[in-house]
């Protein structure tokens, strides 16, 4: 299986997201640039965190119209697949390929911290393999991971099975009080009707090494590559 | 021909503006307890080249709905000047 990370002009989580996949993993990884328009043949294609155009205008809206997102788009509109990260899931709900958005977080500060995601779609390939009653500890950083979208896709996301992960406490109990952003409904991450795009807050692949004492993100990466292989 | 157009994005009034809710709540520090509700959204000018009133109208709209103005959590209204 072949990952292609992105670096856009402010990426700052591409480096951590290729050291995963291509070192810990032993996955191919292919660097992608901003201005490529060439996917290089890869199957995953991954937006990483980081604030891409200085979060200008909105986070994310100005990646998306980068020469690389029309062809992550048409990859994603034939049934490929792709991963966003934090500003990467914040640039595939700006793209459409994602529905809703995020909003500022409702305490109007940048959160750096651990918290718990519970895992919850059992067709998609992130969760499919993750333990649905535990809560996995990966740590947030953003200042707008409020996810919002009106009552209607709420409902959708829910009958479809295209929520991928909801905050909780470390048992996975999900609560509004184990909720650091004000996300509707505790989502921390959600996926497309057709299951290949996959978008949320939580930063696995700085809970990927062993080194840093906490290996509860490389599970969704695992997942993945058991899913999709 | 060329156009002026000043533009205005709001939150929608459903979604929780927190920055405008911190604002609300200095106003009383500031002793202005009758100021309630305030909301923050941004406002953008641009000029547009366009043969008619109609197309720069219909070049303003392209660029709020793709690009300036999210719709799912903004609105937007706007004014078009001949310069």
């Amino acid at each position: 299986m072949k990952f292609g990370v992105v670096t856009f002009p402010g990426s700052n989580c591409d480096e951590d997201m290729v050291y995963v996949l291509g070192t810990l993993l032993n996955q191919k990884v292919e660097r992608l640039w901003h201005k490529d328009t060439d996917l290089k043949g890869v199957d995953v294609v991954v937006l990483p965190g980081g604030f891409s155009y200085g979060d200008y205008l909105r986070s994310g809206a100005i990646a998306r119209f980068s020469p690389i997102m029309e062809k992550v788009i048409e990859h994603c509109n034939k049934g490929g697949y792709a991963i966003g990260v934090c500003n990467g899931f914040q640039i595939l709900c700006e793209s459409g390929l994602l529905p809703g958005t995020l909003l500022h977080n409702n305490n109007q500060k940048f959160i750096c911290k651990n918290v718990y995601i519970k895992p919850e779609s059992k067709s998609a390939a992130i969760t499919a393999s993750l333990d649905k009653n535990k809560g996995y500890k990966i740590p947030i950083a953003h200042g707008e991971g409020r996810y919002f979208a009106s009552k209607e896709v709420l409902e959708e996301l829910n009958a479809n099975d295209q929520i991928l992960f909801r905050y909780c406490n470390e048992n996975g109990e999900i609560d509004p009080s184990y909720n650091p952003n004000g996300a509707e409904q505790n989502i921390a991450g959600v996926t497309n009707k057709t299951k290949n795009v996959f978008g949320m807050m939580p930063h696995p692949e700085r809970a990927s090494d062993e080194e840093l004492g906490n290996i509860d993100g490389k599970a969704m990466f695992e997942s993945i590559i058991a899913q999709l292989n | 021909m060329t156009f002026k157009a000043a533009i205005d994005i709001m939150p929608l009034e459903a979604i929780l503006d927190p920055q405008g809710k911190a604002v609300t709540g200095s106003m009383k520090n500031l002793g202005l307890s009758e100021i309630s509700n305030v909301r923050i959204g941004k406002h953008i000018t641009l000029t547009i080249d366009a043969a008619s009133q109609n197309e720069a109208k219909e070049k303003v709209e392209k660029a709020c709905k793709e690009l300036l103005c999210n719709q799912i959590m903004e609105s937007f209204t706007y004014e078009l000047t001949e310069l």
